[in-house]
């Protein structure tokens, strides 16, 4: 039972960070109509500048503040320099185009900071185990991600559904050429609207350093369980990433940590044992497929889509 | 009275708070065209759309044929008989004006899982549609690709299209719509040599054309039926004039010369 | 071929060869030759790259019947690759070693995870099917990492390739250039003859204007996800051939990325014509070899080159070629 609820706050904190990839991921995609493979690669760097900042600086908060800085200017850049230029092609070269960049990205990660990957050590106190409910220990970390996470969520919920800006960015997803005609200067927009979401994407990248991984590559499998993620919840909906994001991280946790049991308990131990990998790590699939067979436009399908 | 050709009962279709269409209780005899008009937004061409099967409605039931076809999906209603030209030109780019009708004849002609055979070889396709083609005065614009047709030439393609299908109904949206006067008549000349041979339902603004050619005339404003009948009796109609010709009469002033049909 | 002499008859298709007719022929020519360039340099390291860069092209050719002329984006096409390679793997490894069963097998189980995934995801279009093709993919991907009993993460490797009863021995790397390069030249044919079929005509009309296809009277659904089957098999015909060059395969051959190269062939070569997949498959394969071989960090050069693409050209390296052909 112990065993159960941890895994279920487990899932609760890969929803979370599932979240902040995903909301940056539909808005950009919301609003600008960009397929972009190299979000993933904006969460890499994120981890990579926060535990690059913790050597220089010797402090953890500092890392992760200045880090969540660097991506959002990383991302400014990015679009200035490259992604604008693919908002007025077909999905396929804007596939083409973003892949080129992770590609790239991959490879300059390795070049500046060499195959090996990295590490981001907490600082002391989070390294505790916090007791939630009588019996029952959880590292403080994981609570802090996830209050954190839920902060950032609420946070940007507020921003676009409460503020100018998030009118703006709403309306541009419904009608471009009407919030160019007001004089809203779009492109700036534009390039906000996707350094918001590089911040989010190179946020989560460090929220998870310490307790996952910092290495190459490591965006791309996170990355696909965004694209899920976003499936399941609607394109262009924050409301829907967030909804999903919690589903799937709880199924993709929960999954593994108990089908490889169930399994045993039904098949003989061979079959189990071949299959139980395998299958528990479909499980998401599994309801991305039953979502698309009963509801193919998502849960909350964002109207101007 | 004859058994109608298309029966449409109580149409309705809301989205959101809109109700585009409200009610709507057509009947339509075989050999008729039917005009229906009405100010932008009026829901002229979500009945299109329900009618063609694009769009599905809350409630109501379309009949054709004495058939009920309300929950059959497009390409059903199609191979049944009901053909749809569209408002805003929607053609097979990359294509020429005879291969854009052959797919339509190819759609009438038993399945498609041939996969050896050129299709652009086969006279069963290419012979019907040079024909849909001549009718509608394309025959020598055939080999060229859609890309370069004039716009006249591409909403009489349109009307090719849905001709190759060998329908029983048509349903024109706004088939004049950006025409200019000379291309106008003849798109009246075209669509006067169907009538008899084909039932038709017209959307359209270009008021000369509907009182041209329509039969029966039924005005629309917001998704309301306001009037339908007689021609001379519509425009006589008061509510249905100041709703809609009066508006019209603003912008026709305003803008276009008149043409004669 | 036609029916009349009329040239607007003619006028919708393209012909097999042109525009890039003397390319083309060039590159024919080159590979057909390659064989006899590496008996007499003792290259073989040359016959070893280029059977690869056949056996991809044939994945590039599947995912151009597809992507090319049906306008469908696959992302998870190498998932048929590996499908193909471990349906000979495994069997070899159970002690089935004949080409006969093997190859069948291998795009019999590819086309039925065809006809899966597309039933689900041609349900969808635009960026949801791409996204959700990138992710059954991974879902394939992941269940072979999670294959102990064949290698798993590690990968499996095969002992003697597929048997064919004496009759061809696959070991001779000669002959296997030359099986591939005629079963590539042979899909190639087949896909023309499939795209100017009533069939073909379907799937470019669906990806022109769908909503006029149904309009007009066609059930695109079932022709969409019968094209998603048939380069699904063909491309799982590839996975047991690359199964047989390395005589090895792995999960890695299912990552997305490996799709993301089939995509990147195919559009280098250009979108929807016949020989355009051979010619990406070269130039990309050759691209990727050449850079590793100047530097150490080929992709900070390759990326870009992508990028630049994406951005600038319009139909591959086929619209460089022969410039912009629409008015």
């Amino acid at each position: 039972m112990l065993y159960f609820i941890e895994q279920c706050l487990n899932g609760v904190q890969l929803g979370m960070l599932l979240f902040l990839l995903a909301a940056g991921l539909t808005l950009v995609f919301g609003i600008m109509d960009l397929v972009n493979l190299a979000h993933g690669s904006l969460y890499m760097l994120g981890a990579y500048f926060a535990a690059t900042f913790a050597v220089l600086t010797g402090s953890f908060v500092f890392a992760v503040i200045l880090a969540l800085f660097v991506s959002l200017i990383a991302g400014m850049v990015l679009e200035v320099v490259a992604i604008r230029r693919l908002y007025q092609r077909s999905h396929l070269d804007q596939v083409l185009g973003t892949f080129g960049l992770l590609l790239f990205f991959n490879e300059l990660v390795r070049l500046v900071w060499g195959p090996a990957g990295m590490t981001l050590a907490l600082p002391q106190q989070m390294l505790t185990a916090v007791q939630i409910i009588p019996g029952v220990y959880y590292p403080a970390y994981r609570l802090v991600i996830m209050v954190v996470a839920l902060a950032v969520a609420a946070l940007l919920y507020f921003v676009v559904m409460r503020t100018r800006l998030g009118m703006l960015i709403r309306a541009g997803a419904s009608n471009r050429e009407m919030v160019g005609a007001l004089g809203v200067n779009i492109k700036l927009l534009y390039t906000l609207v996707f350094g918001l979401g590089a911040a989010l994407a190179g946020f989560a990248g460090v929220m998870q350093a310490p307790i996952l991984t910092v290495q190459i590559g490591m965006g791309e499998n996170i990355l696909i369980l965004a694209f899920v993620v976003i499936i399941i919840g609607g394109i262009g909906s924050i409301r829907g990433a967030f909804v999903a994001s919690l589903v799937v991280g709880l199924i993709d946790t929960l999954g593994r940590a108990f089908v490889p049991d169930m399994l045993h308990r039904v098949l003989s131990t061979n079959a189990a044992a071949t299959l139980g990998p395998a299958l528990s790590s479909m499980s998401i699939y599994m309801l991305m497929a039953a979502i698309l067979v009963f509801r193919p436009e998502g849960l909350f399908p964002a109207a101007s889509r | 009275m004859a058994e109608a050709l298309l029966q449409i009962e109580d149409l309705t279709k809301r989205f959101g708070g809109v109700v585009p269409a409200d009610a709507i209780t057509l009947a339509i005899a075989p050999g008729e065209v039917h005009a229906v008009i009405g100010p932008n937004g009026a829901g002229k061409t979500t009945l299109i759309g329900l009618l063609s099967g694009e769009l599905a409605p809350w409630q109501g039931h379309i009949r054709f044929d004495g058939a009920d076809i309300t929950r059959l999906p497009v390409y059903r209603r199609s191979q049944l008989g009901l053909a749809r030209s569209f408002q805003i030109t929607s053609l097979f780019r990359g294509f020429t004006a005879l291969d854009n009708v052959a797919l339509a004849v190819q759609a009438h002609r038993g399945h498609s899982f041939r996969f050896w055979r050129d299709a652009r070889g086969e006279d069963e396709l290419r012979k019907p549609a040079l024909a849909a083609l001549a009718r509608v005065g394309l025959a020598g614009r055939a080999g060229v690709r859609i890309e370069r047709l004039s716009h006249g030439e591409l909403r009489q393609l349109e009307i090719a299209m849905a001709l190759a299908t060998q329908p029983r109904r048509l349903l024109l949206d706004e088939p004049m719509a950006g025409l200019g006067s000379e291309e106008s008549a003849q798109m009246v000349r075209l669509l006067r040599e169907l009538k008899g041979s084909m039932t038709i339902l017209l959307v359209e603004h270009d008021m000369e054309a509907v009182f041209a050619l329509a039969d029966r005339i039924t005005v629309m404003v917001y998704g309301r039926i306001i009037a339908s009948g007689d021609p001379l009796a519509v425009r006589a109609d008061t509510a249905g004039r100041q709703a809609y010709l009066g508006e019209k009469d603003d912008k026709e002033n305003a803008g276009r010369e008149g043409r004669h049909a | 071929m036609t029916a009349s002499a009329d040239p607007s008859f003619d006028a919708g298709r393209e012909p097999l060869l042109a525009p890039r007719t003397a390319v083309t022929v060039v590159l024919l020519a080159v590979l057909a030759l390659v064989p006899v360039y590496a008996m007499l340099s003792g290259d073989g390291f040359a016959l070893t790259l280029f059977t690869r860069v056949l056996i991809l092209a044939l994945g590039a050719v599947s995912l151009n019947l597809i992507m090319g002329y049906g306008g469908m984006v696959s992302f998870g096409h190498a998932a048929y690759l590996g499908i193909g390679g471990y349906a000979v793997g495994i069997l070899a490894k159970e002690g089935i070693g004949s080409g006969l069963v093997q190859w069948p097998v291998a795009i019999a189980v590819s086309a039925l995870y065809a006809l899966v995934v597309g039933a689900l995801s041609l349900r969808t279009r635009g960026v949801y099917f791409i996204m959700i093709t990138l992710a059954f993919a991974q879902m394939i991907y992941y269940v072979a990492i999670g294959l102990d009993r064949y290698g798993g993460d590690d990968g499996l490797t095969i002992y003697r390739r597929s048997q064919f009863g004496g009759v061809i021995d696959l070991n001779n790397k000669t002959l296997f250039y030359y099986l591939c390069f005629a079963l590539l030249l042979t899909s190639i044919y087949l896909v023309a003859r499939i795209v100017n079929s009533r069939f073909g005509l379907v799937i470019q009309g669906a990806r022109s204007n769908e909503r006029r296809m149904r309009a007009i009277g066609f059930p695109t659904f079932r022709y969409k996800l019968v094209c998603f089957v048939i380069a699904g098999a063909l491309c799982g015909l590839a996975g047991a051939l690359l199964a047989n060059l390395t005589n090895f395969i792995s999960p890695a051959l299912m990552h997305w990325t490996r799709s993301g190269d089939l995509i990147v062939m195919v559009v280098l070569g250009g979108l929807g014509t016949p020989f355009g997949p051979l010619i990406g498959a070269v130039a990309f394969l050759l691209l990727e070899e050449g850079l590793s071989r100047v530097t150490e960090y080929p992709d900070l050069i390759l990326g870009p080159i992508l990028l630049l693409v994406a951005i600038y050209v319009h139909g591959g390296i086929e619209g460089l070629l022969v410039g912009r052909r629409d008015g």
